[in-house]
């Protein structure tokens, strides 16, 4: 019975976190967006810098009617929204913020593995999405999604490899537990073409070709409209929280910290994330998106090389190393 | 793929007694049926995308079976590998090919029977092979996972270190051909001067409408080797 309890509790609490920290990152959008460019963002909803916005937000979608193309594939356009967002809640269920078992949904052994593949995964929700709803817009979107992932992951997989070579464990708290400071420079260039290459898997700016939406209107998700819309786009901010937690585990340390580590880790995993996710907004107010045939060229001829030569590095310093 | 499902499906009635089979043995037994029917699905159904999302079910079902039988790793491995990448290369060809929405009325074979014999031959092989194989083995599942990372890491670099790096090997001769492949298919004057990778010179609008189509579509044939190489 306790164990039964123990784990509807981390089943509960992860999925409080899956449902309120993309809320979270939506909302801080709003405002960093805003105030980069100079004007204040929602200020009404909820009174207090319109913190209820997103929640007036949700209610708006939830009040649509759901609309379903008539020659759409009825059945893969419903069940597409679920396919792209699940993944990141099964994810977040490996991501260890805080060291020892309490501070973790689930230990998995081959915790990298797992969350990259599971990640994948999600992409195929936008590929489904682009396909069925018979429209040729979200054909393009489907297309340029398909292609992105299969550039980008080959990357993001090669960093992780590193960091795994690096700590001799592929399980996500067994990589933060052989953390030490001199990893970040050590590891610094897989780091950044991990980050990238999330980006770019989450169609974030300058990486949102697929959903460019001044030029193929919003690509696969034309025409969702309502809820679905909805859970596309929760999907992407709990990307957003996927990728920032998993880069930091990964690189970052995770509940290491310069002082006050003991008690506090999960305070400075949460820390890092948020400045991370900061970073990702930064990115997409500043950026300008990059064109189809640049965004291949930065994965094959730049993001590849470097993560190969970040291997062969992790390599050399191990062996002399020991 | 049929065939693994049904050396799965089939293979299990082979093990310990039925009258007292545990959970496990029974979850087994049932994502086993999902994944064969899902695996026949995808082989009978005239939708092509609908064919390539069942795949999706049937790999993602032998997933399932891994961890069952405690290999986690491999499990793992297959989501990232197969779900992951090879579907999404297949649904990216197929969007290239405008499969309509509905059913195709040509995605059909006249070799259908002879599919089905070579595949029924195949699957009695493999069959026959695992369960002489495999017929005196048991897993422990109380006790240390015999499939876990480390333990598969272990077996594959102290006992079978070779065929690994002869696999390697041939994955690397595959990355190549696929590299000169593509490199040749781009020296062809068939009008290339006017979209690949010239970044630039072109006109913004002009260039990502053509440009994807030839820069991905080359690019990605050698991706799922070179992954696995890296590996």
């Amino acid at each position: 019975m306790n164990d039964a309890l123990d784990v509807a509790l981390r089943l509960l609490l992860v999925f409080v976190v899956f449902l309120t920290f993309p809320l979270i990152v939506g909302q801080t959008e709003h405002k960093v967006m805003a105030h980069m460019q100079g004007r204040l963002g929602p200020m009404y909803a909820g009174g207090f810098h319109g913190w209820a916005q997103l929640v007036a937000d949700g209610v708006k979608f939830a009040q649509k009617e759901d609309v379903v193309p008539a020659g759409a594939d009825r059945r893969i356009f419903q069940l597409a929204p679920a396919v792209a967002l699940l993944p990141y809640l099964l994810v977040l269920l490996a991501i260890p913020i805080g060291p020892g078992e309490g501070a973790v949904g689930q230990v998995v052994d081959a915790g990298v593995f797992f969350v990259l593949a599971v990640m994948g995964v999600g992409v195929l929700g936008s590929l489904m999405a682009g396909w069925a709803s018979a429209n040729k817009f979200s054909l393009l979107g489907g297309l340029r999604t398909a292609a992105q992932l299969l550039a980008y992951e080959l990357p993001m997989l090669l960093a992780a490899a590193s960091v795994a070579m690096a700590a001799g464990t592929v399980s996500l708290p067994g990589i933060v537990d052989a953390f030490a400071w001199w990893w970040l420079p050590w590891q610094i260039v897989g780091a950044i073409v991990f980050f990238v290459a999330g980006l770019a898997e989450l169609q974030r700016p300058p990486f949102d070709m697929p959903v460019a939406d001044s030029e193929i209107i919003f690509g696969a998700y034309t025409e969702y409209t309502g809820l679905r819309f909805a859970l596309f786009l929760l999907a992407e901010y709990a990307g957003i929280v996927v990728l920032c937690g998993l880069t930091t585990v990964l690189f970052l340390g995770g509940w290491h910290g310069p002082w006050g580590a003991d008690g506090l880790g999960w305070v400075w995993t949460l820390l890092k994330t948020a400045v991370l996710a900061f970073v990702v907004i930064w990115l997409r107010v500043t950026y300008p998106r990059l064109r189809e045939d640049q965004l291949q060229k930065l994965s094959w001829t730049l993001l590849v090389p470097l993560a190969l030569a970040q291997i062969a590095l992790t390599g050399v310093v191990k062996v002399v190393n020991q | 793929m049929t065939f693994a499902a049904l050396a799965t499906t089939a293979g299990l009635s082979q093990t310990r007694g039925f009258l007292s089979p545990t959970g496990v043995e029974i979850a087994f037994l049932l994502v086993g049926l999902v994944t064969f029917g899902a695996a026949v699905v995808t082989v009978t159904t005239r939708q092509l995308v609908h064919a390539a999302l069942w795949l999706v079910v049937a790999l993602g079902g032998l997933a399932v079976e891994y961890l069952l039988l405690t290999a986690e790793f491999i499990a793992w491995v297959q989501v990232l590998i197969y779900v992951g990448s090879v579907v999404v290369l297949l649904l990216f060809g197929l969007m290239l090919t405008k499969a309509p929405i509905g059913r195709s009325p040509d995605a059909d074979s006249g070799n259908r029977w002879a599919a089905l014999a070579v595949a029924v031959a195949s699957a009695a092989a493999l069959v026959w092979v695992v369960v002489d194989a495999f017929r005196t083995t048991w897993i422990d599942l109380d006790g240390p996972a015999e499939g876990s990372t480390e333990v598969t890491g272990q077996a594959l670099f102290r006992n079978w270190v070779l065929p690994f790096e002869a696999l390697s090997v041939l994955l690397l001769a595959a990355l190549v051909g696929a590299i000169v492949l593509s490199r040749k298919a781009k020296a062809t004057p068939t009008g290339t001067a006017s979209h690949g990778p010239s970044s630039g010179a072109d006109g913004p609008a002009a260039a990502p409408a053509d440009g994807p189509a030839a820069g991905p579509a080359s690019a990605s044939e050698g991706r799922p080797s070179s992954q696995e190489g890296a590996r």
